[in-house]
């Protein structure tokens, strides 16, 4: 291998007057993993992308070995010697074609293998590749389908494939999010054995125990900017409060803290993730309670097995004393059970709809009238929300999606609590919200609270933790690793359970 | 000074273009129709404007339930089949086992309501896209309906498989609805009207409707609306299938046999004018009244051109030119982020 190190000298990038990398100076030296680590939105994606070629006007310089390289388009980072293995497997390799096929992908879509090669003509090579990995793939396998593999086999074909050119730089872009522990293993032993082959490692993941695991070097991305690097052995604490950010705006809970006696939601034996435990979860009414995680710890799958949207399904769940099994959100808005989802534009608006239409979807047989919808009483239900939350509009005729990130999640928020919620769930409300409509949400929350209702808050952020909630659950890894009020803890604990290290 | 003049020509462009696609459509409508009206003597005759709607009529209702499944986000390529089945149905019934013609009305509604109800399985629960799930039974049902009358076409007096005569003929019933008229007005033409108001009263103004474009719109957020996207994507079908046989059931009447190639044309016909009918007005999503105002230009336009002599090949160039007008006016020129675009 080449031994040469990368990097990238004041990389800038935005997207309209959205300024999402500020500078980033970056280096990933040859024969090293370098961990980057960043919460949603910290700019990693895009920073992927320019070293993959695909964003070719961003400003700056990568230099290879020292020198400047242009990475103009995904074929040009490639011949650069910079490797990419992106996240989703399944769409990097080509089902229909073998594993040697596969991973001479590359060489054979440039010529370089005639058209005529055969199948037999290209095991030697796909041979030699795999056992430069020390992979025992044996001619059989190497002969299959690629279909036919489980994403285990198809993540280390992606990783093999990518190294095929001896790459200088190998980014690696959640390589594990699929895989299990054992899997993960086998993966980590590969990546090892190609840094010690003296390839520069780019090492992207939301799992702080694999990059404790496997990083060398640590780097701590957010709004666009490092704000910390690190040598191992690694301080956690430190790298979570840079991730996540020490709160510049303080004191921000500043109602009492409520607390609920009533179980309201009682869950037993919640299993989110194959290989997770079980647990038990109670909610209570009369509080707010927010739980924690980093991206990928299982909180959505609470909320979606809370709503009935889940595939997984806990043992049991009784709401106020009575069954409930939610088999569908039709059931679960019924019993009083909403939900804020987490990906707004995706999962709660609709092209061009109304403010008020948008409200009232749900609760249709309010404003109708035997047959017919009452166009009158549905626009005072839209200016009823835009009242009761603030909303900036010109009023409950103008589009959801003509609005601000703000004012859109308040009408969302805002159209539930036109219900008669018991429950209410907010998923990650406040991304891509502003302060103010953020204050707004979390006291229309602590409000509902107040009245006796129950409500979740699932984040990422400790900042708006403190804001929102009474109630704290840490969850790690699928599974609640702290259960308290905040007043009997503070945001460092928090960090400190989130950071630990199985 | 010339900023000033540019931003006044930019302003003016752009109130044109929005000026187009909100009332291109209807404008050439009328120009043509005017067009026609001046020049040919014949078109002017209100005979000849009835014959015209009358005509128009079966392709209306049947792209009148293409519209439903287009609200919903998919598209039914079998109702041309369907309509075609129902005009072999209905025949049989009379001609062959010699029942009322109220019954094979019924008989008709019934196997449209069932083939939409196939569509539905096939695409909702079975997942199979849509264009390819109609298109499947687009052709099950034009070989199917061929097997109980031997691949020939029904007409009173045939001679049956056994050796006799058939028993029964279109009762003057069922002759009626083709030729039966409301005043001046055809009742086909009636039944068009009607079936379009209901339609479009059902889409806006029913809690039914609304949520059938929030299914079109976002299944998604429809679910986790609480909204059961699957019974609602279900019951578009049905009711396309219910429409489709509405109109084979007019064509039956209108040709008084069992012809086995009749609705075939329909299909395409009944698409174009459904997606033409999503740019009346800029509205740019599929809706009754614009359904029904495509029908009507096409309609338009191939009297026109009949009246005017053109050979009967200039029809299918004029559709298709009617047709890719129309989507200039929604895709090119509308700047709207919501529109009908097919799936899959």
């Amino acid at each position: 291998m080449k031994n040469n190190s990368v990097e990238m000298k004041d990389i800038s990038k935005s997207f309209d007057s959205n300024m999402v990398l500020r500078g980033v100076d970056l280096s990933v030296p040859a024969g090293k993993v370098t961990a980057l680590l960043g919460a949603n939105g910290a700019g990693k994606s895009t920073l992927i992308k320019i070293l993959s070629g695909l964003y070719p006007d961003h400003g700056g310089q990568v230099l290879v070995n020292g020198k400047p390289v242009v990475l103009e388009s995904p074929a040009r980072a490639k011949s650069q010697g910079i490797q990419t293995v992106h996240q989703r497997v399944d769409e990097a390799v080509v089902p229909g074609l073998s594993v040697a096929e596969n991973l001479l992908f590359e060489k054979i879509a440039a010529g370089a293998k005639g058209m005529s090669g055969s199948l037999r003509s290209l095991l030697p090579e796909a041979r030699k590749v795999a056992a430069a990995l020390s992979l025992d793939w044996s001619d059989r396998f190497l002969r299959k389908d690629v279909y036919e593999l489980d994403i285990a086999d198809q993540q280390l074909l992606t990783l093999a494939r990518a190294v095929v050119d001896e790459p200088s730089l190998l980014v690696l872009d959640e390589p594990t999010s699929a895989l299990s522990a054992a899997e993960v293993d086998t993966l980590m032993a590969v990546i090892r054995r190609l840094r010690d082959q003296g390839v520069g490692i780019l090492y992207v993941s939301h799992r702080l125990s694999e990059v404790d695991a496997i990083a060398d070097h640590l780097v701590v991305l957010r709004d666009g900017v490092i704000r910390g690097e690190q040598d191992k052995p690694f301080a956690w604490n430190d790298a979570l409060s840079q991730m996540l950010g020490e709160d510049s705006r303080g004191e921000s809970s500043a109602s009492a803290e409520q607390r609920g006696t009533e179980e309201l939601l009682a869950i037993s034996g919640l299993k989110l993730f194959p290989r997770s435990e079980p647990f038990d979860l109670s909610i209570r009414s009369g509080e707010v309670t927010g739980v924690i995680g980093l991206l990928g710890s299982g909180k959505s799958e609470i909320a979606e097995a809370i709503f009935g949207v889940s595939k997984i399904s806990p043992r049991s769940m009784t709401l106020d004393q009575r069954a409930y099994n939610p088999t569908h959100p039709a059931r679960a808005i019924k019993r009083g059970v909403y939900l804020v989802p987490e990906d707004r534009a995706r999962l709660s608006m609709f092209p061009e709809w109304s403010i008020s239409q948008t409200v009232t979807l749900p609760f249709l047989e309010k404003v109708t009238k035997g047959m017919t919808i009452n166009f009158a009483q549905e626009k005072e239900m839209g200016a009823e929300v835009i009242e009761n939350l603030g909303v900036v509009a010109q009023g409950p005729e103008q589009s959801v999606d003509s609005l601000s990130g703000g004012n859109q999640q308040k009408v969302i928020v805002g159209r539930w609590l036109m219900g008669d919620p018991k429950i209410l769930v907010l998923d990650e409300p406040f991304r891509g919200v502003d302060i103010g409509a953020r204050r707004a949400i979390s006291q229309k929350s602590r409000d509902l609270a107040a009245s006796g209702r129950a409500v979740l808050v699932f984040t990422s952020e400790v900042d708006e933790l403190f804001e929102v909630a009474d109630r704290v659950i840490v969850l790690v890894d699928g599974v609640p690793r702290m259960d308290t009020y905040l007043s009997k803890t503070n945001r460092e604990e928090i960090m400190n359970t989130m950071s630990e290290v199985a | 000074m010339s900023e000033i003049k540019r931003r006044v020509q930019e302003s003016l462009r752009v109130r044109m273009q929005e000026w187009l696609v909100r009332y291109g459509f209807i404008a050439v409508t009328l120009i043509l129709f005017t067009w026609f009206l001046l020049s040919e003597e014949t078109f002017r005759q209100p005979s000849t404007l009835f014959s015209m709607l009358k005509f128009t009529s079966v392709v209306a209702i049947v792209g009148l339930g293409v519209t439903f499944t287009m609200v919903v986000g998919g598209l039914d390529l079998s109702v041309g089949s369907v309509a075609g089945l129902g005009v072999t149905v209905s025949a049989m019934m009379m001609v062959i086992y010699n029942l009322t013609g109220l019954f094979s009305g019924i008989s008709v509604l019934v196997a449209g309501a069932v083939v939409g109800a196939i569509n539905a399985v096939l695409i909702v629960w079975m997942k199979i896209p849509d264009l390819l799930a109609t298109l499947g039974m687009m052709f099950i049902i034009m070989g199917l309906k061929l097997l109980p009358v031997d691949g020939q076409s029904v007409s009173s007096k045939m001679i049956l498989r056994d050796g006799t005569v058939a028993p029964g003929k279109f009762t003057d019933g069922f002759l009626q609805i083709d030729r039966a008229m409301v005043g001046v007005v055809p009742l086909p033409v009636v039944i068009w009207i009607v079936l379009t108001f209901i339609s479009w009263f059902m889409l806006t103004r029913t809690r039914y409707g609304r949520i059938m474009y929030a299914v079109g719109a976002n299944p998604e957020a429809a679910k986790l609306s609480g909204i059961r996207v699957e019974w609602y994507r279900a019951s578009a079908y049905v009711i396309s299938g219910i429409f489709a046989a509405i109109g084979g059931m007019i064509l039956s009447s209108r040709i008084g046999q069992g012809d086995i190639s009749a609705g075939n044309s329909l299909l395409l016909d009944a698409v174009a004018v459904a997606l033409v009918g999503t740019s009346v007005l800029g509205i740019g999503k599929p809706n009754a009244w614009g359904t029904a105002l495509g029908a009507l230009l096409i309609g338009i336009v191939i009297t026109g051109l009949t009246i005017k002599g053109f050979p009967y090949y200039a029809q299918d160039i004029a559709k298709g030119v009617v047709l890719v007008i129309a989507l200039t006016f929604s895709f090119t020129l509308s700047r709207k982020k919501a529109r009908f675009v097919p799936a899959t």
